[in-house]
């Protein structure tokens, strides 16, 4: 395997082959029990923790020499977060990277799913800062354990009731609790709602690491992920009033972007990727011409 | 009240290392029953309470309880997922502090239907209808319905905890000095209240508190402990009006006449 790292004094993909056998196996049990959080022995990285270690340590387990990797942070394969994960793997394994969402074997993400539908055989990295769904409501680990293992989630209803007695309506907007075969209820790390009905049937492997937290999940292809709801304030993704101002997409989720200090602005979508590809196909938003943006 | 009693209490034990908490106390309870358990601080009566509730495991000696099958089931040989939701339906538990028993930093309506939430009611609208009949019932105006329980008095946290263990409609209920730190007019409308409640719901409970006129408005039956043993055992009035033991008749004899 070395033959494929440069930098001799590490071993490819930085961590030492026991520690990804460790992982491996973490990832082996999280597979096998879907949503249930499997503790790990979580290293210290070369990076801050809140900053993957968890998503970092779970792609450099399931990293091999043959893959292409796709890092996003917030939907952009641009942000500081990505550029800076996806250059530490291709310094410490040597891999091929791509931006493109159908082109990657592993995709790492920070807080968003790629637009573009997953297929068998890809795997996505979620990094996860607060694995547990209870923590905020119960703050005993032992009792949220205990809870889990009971299936005991009146809990989780509580949250939700206290939000739509505030605010008329479900307000959890990222980080929304779903329950995942039928079983565990699980924190999808803190994506948008948006994006949870694409973790329920999904064809790709959908792996969870929580660095600090030092906890492994994981949904295995074609499992049941559902949004918890009432039956009368029924799950509902956001919904944005114009399409994307560069290529013009409605149904994909939009960033607000600052254009001066005059008031203007526009609606971009998160992913970068897929707002280019669109581009590349002739799709023109609004503002595609009045803006800097160099033509893919 | 019925033939079967609801709980039966066998020989109950419990040993802080070598020092007693309680010793060999029997009783049977039967259905829409108040016990009250009196005795001075120290004499055992919360560690009776808490071995009783499933909240400690008592050294030795059995509790049995009728399940709603009408099958009798030791509470300790049962799995701790069932004692869990034996204790969210068919019990309540009045802690003598409210913070407790409450959830502090969510609202009056979502503290009385978490329970509902917890055995798989799932319609906001129903949920919310029975925390306003409940709050209705213990006298808490509707419109506090979103406000949370550290901005209400202490009396008012007292009965919304009521409320919130009486919504699934429990059988049995423990109280552990259910009007404990509560001034005094305060405290006899509460004990108006949970006397209506007893009443009307037919609900059984065991009282554990220091206060004789507590215990003589609430309970049919009463217990005195002391040192960890069950020296008396009577009706309320029985006891209070003859009392036989040494201990309970200067128990009796130190109430504060006004």
């Amino acid at each position: 395997m070395n033959t494929h790292t440069q930098l001799a004094t590490y071993n490819f993909a930085y961590l030492d082959e026991q520690t990804k056998r460790m992982i491996r196996r973490a990832i082996l049990k999280a597979i096998a029990i879907p949503g249930y959080q499997v503790p790990f022995a979580s290293r210290e990285m070369p990076m801050p923790y809140g900053w993957g270690t968890g998503g970092v340590q779970v792609t450099a387990s399931v990293l091999g020499p043959d893959d292409t990797l796709k890092v996003i942070d917030q939907g952009a394969d641009d942000t500081t977060n990505a550029v800076s994960i996806r250059a530490f793997f291709q310094k410490v394994a040597n891999v091929a990277v791509t931006t493109r969402t159908a082109d990657a074997t592993i995709i790492q993400t920070r807080h968003r799913i790629p637009e573009e539908t997953l297929n068998e055989g890809q795997i996505l990295v979620y990094q996860v800062p607060i694995p547990e769904p209870l923590r905020f409501l119960e703050p005993r680990e032992t009792e949220t354990r205990k809870m889990h293992a009971l299936e005991e989630y009146g809990l989780m209803h509580v949250k939700l009731y206290e939000d739509i007695a505030r605010n008329g309506h479900i307000a959890t907007t990222y980080a929304y609790p779903v329950k995942v075969e039928g079983r565990y209820v699980m924190d999808p790390s803190p994506t948008p709602k948006f994006d949870n009905p694409k973790m329920h049937k999904s064809q790709a492997l959908q792996l969870f690491g929580a660095g600090r937290e030092k906890r492994i999940y994981a949904i295995p292809p074609y499992t049941d992920v559902i949004s918890l709801d009432f039956e009368d304030h029924p799950f509902e993704v956001q919904s944005f009033e114009e399409p994307c101002a560069l290529c013009a997409a409605c149904d994909v989720y939009l960033d607000e972007v600052i254009l001066d200090d005059l008031g203007g602005r526009m609606f971009v979508c998160s992913d970068t990727d897929h707002c280019e590809k669109r581009r590349a196909d002739g799709h023109v938003g609004p503002l595609a011409g009045e803006t800097a943006e160099t033509a893919p | 009240m019925s033939d079967h009693s609801l709980l039966r209490v066998n020989a109950v034990t419990k040993f802080y290392g070598s020092r007693v908490g309680c010793r060999d106390v029997s009783f049977e309870l039967w259905p829409g029953e108040v016990l009250a358990v009196v005795g001075e601080s120290g004499s055992g009566k919360t560690t009776l309470l808490n071995a009783i509730s499933t909240r400690l495991m008592p050294t030795s000696g059995t509790i049995e309880y009728r399940m709603r099958d009408g099958q009798f089931r030791d509470l300790y040989s049962i799995g701790e997922a069932e004692r869990r939701f034996l204790m969210r339906t068919d019990w309540g538990f009045v802690h003598q502090n409210p913070a407790d028993g409450l959830r502090m930093t969510v609202s009056a309506g979502a503290n009385v239907g978490e329970r509902l939430m917890a055995i798989g009611d799932r319609h906001y609208g129903n949920i919310r209808g029975s925390a306003a009949q409940w709050l209705g019932r213990v006298e808490i105006e509707t419109n506090r319905i979103d406000d949370q329980p550290r901005e209400f008095s202490g009396g008012m946290r007292q009965r919304l905890q009521i409320a919130r263990n009486l919504v699934t409609g429990p059988r049995l209920v423990f109280m552990d000095e259910p009007t404990g730190g509560l001034d005094v007019s305060v405290q006899a409308r509460l004990l108006d209240l949970m006397r209506g409640l007893v009443n009307d719901l037919g609900l059984a409970a065991i009282v554990v508190t220091h206060d004789l006129a507590v215990a003589r408005l609430l309970s049919h039956r009463m217990m005195v402990m002391k040192d960890g043993n069950v020296i008396e055992h009577g009706l309320t009035d029985r006891v209070l009006d003859d009392p036989r033991e040494p201990y309970t008749q200067l128990l009796v004899s130190s109430i504060l006449q006004v």
